[in-house]
């Protein structure tokens, strides 16, 4: 034991220190190659050159890493989707053919469309009802902790969580699942949750709404705050109450922040794979499109056509996001 | 804020109703934590609910062997107690036959049949009785039903720290997230500047690349970088799963978003603090180091904060990178692991899973300033 | 010998041109303020000189030599920023060493140079603070002794006042002054939108209108010869009456008649071929008072009396369709609204421009 961590922190320092010693270097070496601290019209030179090439050294490692593990994958990703199981032979669009027709692949689109259409929408709605709740009271900080506390814990680790309430029981027995427990007890009949065919769906999207409303909760508290005052206040001038002030003066107002929520939550759903992989690996009719992509690329020795062909179909439905996305950053650097 | 009222002063059905919310959200957690410290025994059989109060539950306990039997006064007598092993609580009832455990009440001397009898007592302690020699070589069985208060353990830690390898896996945990956390912000910190404050042609399309990988899933990644881990790895004759290779791995995945809020933070500097050090003579590099770097700490802790939960908890890029070998797995794995082959024995699993959460619950707790504020920045719109 | 020369410095940012060709040769040692509306230039051209905007097109000479292509920290220049643009993390002490510490000098020279800079300002109690531990002005003491440590040739403001309040920026502007006279041999340059500040504390003012210079020349020049009217309505507050006119006569007499008053003559030389064109009759609020109907350029109707204790502000309608004449008279007068009054000038006091806004030139 002993020895790994002795080996694991003299990794950590190498690895980290090279990193470093980059920077560093690079920048010495520009430095000693054109000297300008001496002043003249060479100086001046070396120092136009400098300035020039630096930013370069600056961006390069980053440049760098992002097209070989971004960029490159993401291109080479489509190549492999129209190649065999090794990538050894071009086969069209046959995988493409093979998944529409496949019922395991059709099923993880009907559930992907289950997900994305549940988990965003309650996710937010509940992080914005309980950012309005929490913001009014004492303890308020508090609560929020509580809430936003899954967001710290893997999937995995929820998918354990999660596992002991919905663990089932035969009829009569002691349940120790507690929805199981709860439900027995009101004297209803204990049922395996997470095998109940459409409905085990929602019972694993349960979990993830647990964990992203504190995201939600987090963002949208900060949207609610920098509401300004005197808009409610002129509101209630008018005569306006409660909802009809939560409806047509605040929420107006967050618009902005409440699509970039639903949004950002968005992509969280359809890259989740470990909640589905932990809780049931995709039996009982609950396969995602994220999950199926992780089993082709293992499952017998690994299908790598198949395997990219679902990851681009995933990123096709990324893409609408990703150009909302970039419209709005450039529309706020023309402000910059 | 006349008008509006005191935003701090509301009715009691909001106090209500964000309790309500408050133990909903935090009863799963608590559930595990109260289960992992459990006794195996009880854990499979009962609720974790039922382990914080006293509860009744039927029981069997096994008598002493003949071989132990006194002799007093004439009679045979075997004595013990039925909670011997640590435990403790109050018998409420006993007997000695399968289909009547609960014949006699506790304290009451019951006739078990050839002349035998049998007195349990309130605490557990039991005598019986038989005018001739008991025979045979095991122990009467005793069943009885009493109340047991709750019994913790931190037995499941234990043997899961020891043997399940969670031990070894905590270390390869730490071994991938530490320097995945530093490097990218190193590396992300430069290239924010760049992108922030230095001039070169393309820096607005660069920028946008940066906001559209934001979004590029992990997904598409996988496939050729196994690919081109695996080739690289046969053109090398080395093994294509190392650390470095994570490392990288997650830089390349964390440096999209590092760049963007690291990026966002340090555009919105004081453009004269640096016009000043460049009339003082600083290079770039002398702002970066010097000026932009100590003034970003807040941005550069609220990333570490983020990046680190990812990395510790992320379990996809540990498989594909790392390997499934028993000595390489990462926390995630392994618990992922323990589900498939141990899923039955909840006491591992529970451990193994309160462990796994630990790390990442006091970073999330003794930081979470930073990392809401880092959620913030740029998030926010009007 | 210092100097600061521009010639037909230009600046553009694509295709607006802020910087419209500029030419001004500064003197060693002398204090020269940048003046103008929002939007003039004054601060562009501040950069320019301080080489942290590239010059589009003309040359820029610091102390005899083209810097057009050298960094700032080569120019011999040092700049005290309207923010302070203070290193937040850094101690008082620090901040004003930074320069010298990348300088690669000696911890001798840079103590001696820091300790110096702060005796001057009386910083030395807080050489060992933070910024955010100091006030307002405090903090621009720093930024100053910050550029002093750089034994500047040409110290640069921007705005250095606008951030303080109203008694601060009088005891800062003192003090400012104060420098100016220990460091006769430091040429100044100072930006600002302030006319009072502008007006104390410069040995010529350049004013500047929407990238071009309008007049150079001293404050008193300024204020007493503008040379056009854009000139004439910047300096002085309240600013100078300019009201449409007529010439009547020019040549060895001319007379002028302002539309709402009577002809009056002037000691200005106008061409005897400006007769019968239009111009502009300028006075300033100061220099009318009250006098009786024969000597009166402007009779009318008070409109607003405002009562300032020192003066007394009154605005008179003249019956056209103009604003109201202006007048500023001393202590409190006793006058009311609707009241009829007449205003005169001295003749030294009038000014006359041009149908372009050029003023004729005065003989005095």
């Amino acid at each position: 034991m002993e020895r790994q961590l002795i080996g694991a922190f003299l990794a950590i320092v190498i690895g980290v220190g090279a990193c470093a010693l980059y920077y560093f270097a690079s920048n010495m070496i520009l430095d000693l190659a054109l000297p300008f601290r001496k002043g003249g019209a060479r100086a001046v030179r070396n120092q136009k050159l400098a300035a020039t090439i630096r930013p370069w050294l600056f961006l390069g490692p980053a440049l760098l890493i992002l097209t070989v593990y971004l960029v490159y994958p993401a291109i080479d990703s489509l190549r492999l989707s129209f190649y065999d199981r090794a990538s050894e032979n071009f086969v069209g669009i046959r995988n493409y053919v093979w998944a529409v027709n496949d019922d395991e692949f059709r099923q993880s689109i009907f559930n992907n469309v289950l997900w994305l259409l549940v988990v965003p929408a309650l996710s937010t709605f509940f992080g914005l009802v309980i950012a309005f709740l929490t913001d009014r009271i004492w303890w308020g900080n508090i609560a929020k902790t509580l809430i936003f506390m899954p967001m710290a814990i893997s999937f995995v680790g929820a998918s354990v969580i999660w596992k002991f309430i919905y663990d089932f029981r035969s009829e009569g027995s002691t349940q120790i699942g507690l929805l199981n427990a709860i439900v027995q007890g009101l004297g209803g009949e204990p049922q395996a949750w997470i095998t109940l065919p459409f409905w085990n769906n929602f019972f694993l999207m349960i979990i993830l709404v647990w964990i992203q409303t504190g995201f939600a909760m987090v963002i949208l508290s900060a949207a609610l705050r920098g509401i300004s005052e005197e808009t409610i206040e002129a509101a209630i001038i008018d005569g306006a109450k409660g909802p009809q002030l939560f409806f047509y003066i605040m929420i107006p107002q967050i618009w902005g922040t409440i699509a970039v929520v639903w949004t950002t939550i968005t992509i969280t759903v359809l890259k989740v794979f470990d909640i589905v992989l932990a809780m049931t690996n995709g039996q009982w009719d609950t396969q995602v499109l994220a999950n199926l992509m992780f089993d082709w690329m293992f499952r017998g020795g690994g299908d790598f056509g198949r395997g990219a062909t679902i990851a681009i179909i995933i990123m096709v439905a990324v893409v609408p996001i990703m150009v909302w996305n970039i419209r709005r950053a450039n529309a706020e650097m023309e402000g910059r | 804020m006349a008008i509006a009222g005191s935003r701090k002063s509301s009715g009691i059905t909001n106090h209500v109703l964000v309790a309500i919310i408050v133990i909903l959200w935090t009863v799963p957690t608590f559930g595990l934590f109260v289960s992992s410290l459990r006794d195996k025994d009880q854990l499979s059989v009962s609720g974790w609910w039922t382990a914080l109060t006293t509860t009744e539950s039927n029981n069997t306990g096994r008598a002493p062997p003949p071989s132990e039997q006194v002799e007093r006064d004439g009679s045979f007598v075997l004595a013990g107690n039925l909670f011997a092993e640590g435990g403790s609580g109050t018998v409420v009832s006993f007997g000695t036959r399968v289909q009547n455990p609960n014949e006699f009440q506790a304290g009451q001397t019951g006739d078990i049949g050839d002349g035998v009898s049998l007195t349990v007592n309130a605490d557990g302690s039991f005598e019986m009785v038989s005018p001739v020699a008991f025979e045979g070589s095991r122990g009467q069985r005793i069943f009885y039903r009493a109340g047991m208060p709750p019994r913790f353990t931190l037995d499941n830690y234990r043997e899961v720290l020891a043997s399940a390898g969670i031990g070894q896996s905590f270390v390869n945990s730490l071994t991938v997230t530490i320097p995945a956390t530093i490097i990218p912000i190193l590396i992300a910190a430069y290239a924010a500047y760049a992108l922030a404050w230095m001039k070169f042609p393309g820096r607005a399309l660069l920028l946008s690349l940066v906001v559209g990988l934001l979004v590029v899933p992990l997904q598409m990644s996988l496939i050729p970088l196994l690919k081109l881990y695996n080739d690289i790895g046969t053109l090398f004759g080395v093994d294509a799963k190392t650390y470095v290779g994570i490392w990288i791995a997650h830089t390349g995945f964390g440096l999209p978003l590092a760049i963007y809020l690291l990026r966002n933070y340090i555009a919105g500097l004081p453009r004269e603090i640096m016009e000043s050090a460049r009339i003082d003579g600083a290079s770039d590099f002398d702002i970066f180091v010097r000026i932009v770097l100590p003034l970003s700490l807040p941005a550069l802790a609220s990333f570490s904060i983020f990046q680190f939960l990812w990395v510790w908890n992320d379990l996809r890029v540990a498989i594909v990178f790392l390997g499934a070998q028993n000595d390489q797995l990462v926390l995630t794995a392994r618990l992922v692991n323990l589900l498939g082959s141990r899923g039955s024995n909840w006491e591992i699993l529970t451990a193994s899973a309160f462990i796994t959460i630990l790390v990442p619950l006091v970073v999330f707790l003794s930081l979470q300033r930073f990392l809401i504020r880092g959620l913030l920045a740029g998030s926010v719109k009007g | 010998m210092t100097s600061v020369e521009l010639s037909q410095v230009k600046k553009s940012f694509g295709t607006v041109d802020v910087i419209k060709g500029v030419d001004l040769a500064i003197k060693d040692g002398e204090f020269v303020v940048f003046v103008g509306p929002s939007g003039c230039g004054k601060s562009t051209l501040l950069r320019l000189i301080a080489g942290l905007e590239d010059i589009t097109a003309g040359t820029l000479k610091i102390g005899g030599e083209v810097v057009n292509e050298v960094p700032p920290s080569k120019r011999g220049i040092a700049m005290v920023f309207q923010s302070y643009a203070l290193y937040p993390h850094m101690s008082v002490y620090n901040n004003m060493a930074f320069g010298m510490k990348l300088a690669k000098a000696s911890k001798d020279e840079i103590d001696k140079r820091v300790k110096a800079a702060a005796d001057i300002l009386q910083l030395t109690p807080y050489l060992h603070r933070l910024p955010r531990a100091l006030s307002g002005g405090q903090r621009q003491r720093v930024a100053i002794g910050r550029a002093i440590c750089r034994n500047p040739e040409v110290f640069l403001f921007d705005e250095p006042l606008s951030n303080l309040d109203a008694a601060l920026r009088v005891a800062t502007r003192i003090e400012i002054a104060k420098l100016h006279e220990s460091m006769p041999d430091t040429t100044m340059i100072y930006v600002t939108h302030d006319q009072v500040e502008a007006m104390t504390l410069a040995d010529r003012i350049v004013v500047l209108n929407a990238g071009r210079i309008e007049q150079v020349g001293s404050p008193m020049d300024l204020y007493l010869h503008p040379d056009n009217l854009f000139v004439a309505r910047f300096m002085g507050s309240p600013a100078m009456n300019t009201v449409p006119c007529t010439i009547d006569s020019g040549g060895g007499t001319p007379v002028v008649t302002p539309l709402g008053g009577k002809p009056v003559g002037v000691e200005i030389d106008i061409p005897d071929s400006a007769r019968g064109q239009k111009g502009t009759f300028g006075v300033r609020p100061e220099d009318l008072t009250l006098t009786d109907a024969g000597n009166a350029i402007f009779t009318g109707t008070i409109q607003i009396v405002e009562k300032l204790g020192e003066v007394t502000l009154i605005y008179v309608d003249c019956g056209t369709a103009n604003e109201p004449v202006l007048a500023k008279l001393d202590g409190i007068a006793n006058l009311k609204k609707g009241e009829t009054v007449h205003l005169g000038a001295p003749t030294r006091a009038l000014h006359v421009f041009d149908a372009e806004g050029k003023a004729y030139r005065r003989r005095d």
